[in-house]
């Protein structure tokens, strides 16, 4: 899966949670989710599930706590189906 | 000063009606929500028919967003919430979407329990050791204020927020603790209400008991038979009621249709002494509920028009009745009306106060007393204090003025309140 793919299926992913739609249409890597898509910071577990299932890879707490913009998400989706 | 409370709003979903209108058609024509329960029946209950609201997708997604219905699994939220926002709306009052919120406005709306099937699916993923899937709602769902907190936010209520319990009386005691908070000035409006899940893992503690009915498996609709010689136990049912209560000034001030006022009421417990235990009330508690409700609205026994019983149709219906006549004072061809909404919702346990309280304003408002059904065959302890044409069988059109609503419930605790037309 290339990175554009990646971004394509996070973007899925993060649509039900977001809360600005336009910072949500022009999203880049630099994009943070709580600061910038006005997530609630309690769906970011969600998020985490969600990509989980979706990717069919397992996300250790550390992990998840630095999941927090769309740069450090992809960097750590890759490395989990690169180790799969 | 103390304030006068009126009811401006409405909101009901109950088995036998979902909305204000077809829940007052059901009422006045005794039709039933009780239905054969096909999931009662697999998990071999004894009672095997039950009052479940039928909600569809659609009107769900009327109330909740989608991002809200990911993983959602609590019906008694789903009843209060869809009820809730009825009744704030019937009040002609908006959804609050400023910033600020609320502060005038509150909510207390009480429940038993809260998504057990959200809990039974949490407990299957903790114990494969899979805790973290449990997700982000699963608090909101399970904590007992879930229903009151998810009101709140969708409100924008800024004032008390809050979910009383206490057994079945719990409706019935939300109405009185929304009553005193206006009354006393500390909120211009509460919504008041209460709601119970449904299900199995709701029902199964009463099955075992042996306290629902198991003889009417194959005609639910005669099953719930409160006042009735042969009725054997009650049938589970669940749902939810809300009323907007407000201040009289604040509802006269925004032109608001009022219901009825609520002009007082009691709640007190027997306190598990003489006959009263933790399942069965104590005679003396409800007469006293029912006087000290009588004196605190500043009414005499003499004038109520109609009584809106608790009458779950077990045994203790006749003790009711008797303690009705003897806190009134009144029996025979002198007693007040009596009727009981379970013989067509069945026992709605934390939702049935609210429900019937509904009910019982929209008695008054209308000018109706609705029928009670299956109680053909009146128990002869019931017929021997009140005279039979006190216990409706047909709808009754008629100006009420004053109706008094009791509730009882387990852990020997009683409710009641007085509603008065406007």
């Amino acid at each position: 899966m290339n990175k554009e793919e990646t971004i394509t299926k996070l973007k899925e992913i993060i649509k039900p949670y977001i809360n600005n739609v336009e910072a949500f249409e022009n999203l880049t890597e630099a994009t943070d989710f709580i600061v910038d898509l006005n997530i609630n910071s309690a769906n970011l577990i969600d998020i985490m599930l969600d990509l989980e299932d979706a990717f069919v890879i397992d996300i250790e707490n550390q992990d998840m706590e630095k999941m927090l913009d769309v740069k450090a998400a992809l960097e750590i989706i890759e490395i989990k189906l690169a180790n799969k | 000063m103390d304030r006068r409370v009126v009811i401006t709003g409405l909101g009901v979903v109950a088995p036998n009606g979902v909305g204000l209108a077809e829940f007052t058609h059901s009422i006045k024509n005794g039709i039933s929500g009780i239905k054969h329960n096909a999931e009662l029946e697999r998990l071999r209950f004894c009672c095997q028919i039950s009052g479940t609201p039928n909600i569809s997708p659609e009107l769900i997604s009327n109330y909740f967003t989608e991002l809200e219905l990911r993983n959602f699994n609590s019906s008694g939220i789903l009843y209060g919430v869809i009820a809730g926002i009825d009744a704030w709306k019937d009040a002609g009052l908006l959804i609050n979407n400023d910033n600020e919120p609320d502060w005038d406005s509150g909510t207390i709306f009480g429940t038993g329990n809260s998504g057990v099937d959200k809990v039974r699916e949490g407990i299957y993923k903790i114990d494969a050791f899979q805790t973290r899937r449990l997700g982000s709602t699963a608090v909101a769902q399970t904590m007992n204020s879930g229903v009151s907190a998810y009101l709140g936010g969708k409100l924008g209520l800024g004032n008390q927020v809050s979910t009383n319990s206490s057994a079945c009386t719990t409706g019935t005691e939300s109405i009185l603790m929304a009553f005193e908070r206006i009354k006393s000035g500390q909120a211009k409006r509460i919504l008041a209400g209460s709601t119970n899940d449904s299900g199995p893992y709701i029902w199964a503690a009463f099955d075992a008991m042996n306290v629902c009915t198991y003889k009417h498996n194959n005609a639910p609709e005669s099953g719930s038979r409160p006042m009735s010689e042969s009725a054997s136990g009650f049938v589970p049912g669940s749902g939810a009621g809300a009323l907007v209560l407000e201040n009289l000034e604040s509802a006269l001030l925004r032109g608001a249709r009022i219901y009825a006022e609520i002009l007082g009421g009691n709640i007190n417990s027997g306190g598990q002494r003489g006959t009263g235990t933790m399942t069965a009330q104590n005679p003396t508690a409800v007469q006293k509920c029912i006087t000290n409700a009588i004196v605190n609205s500043g009414i005499l026994a003499n004038n109520i028009d109609a009584i809106s019983g608790h009458l779950t149709a077990t045994s203790k219906d006749s003790l009711e009745v008797k303690n009705w006549s003897n806190a009134l004072n009144r029996k025979g061809i002198d007693f007040p009306y009596i009727n009981s909404l379970k013989s067509i919702v069945g026992h709605c346990l934390a939702g049935a106060g609210s429900i019937e309280c509904v009910a019982t304003v929209l008695q008054l408002k209308q000018g109706f007393i609705f029928p009670n059904t299956n109680c053909i065959d009146l128990h002869p302890e019931i017929t021997a204090i009140i005279d039979e044409s006190r216990i409706p069988q047909k709808l009754i059109k008629k100006d009420l003025n004053l109706i008094i609503k009791a509730s009882f419930g387990f852990g020997d605790v009683n409710g009641c309140v007085v509603f008065k037309k406007y």
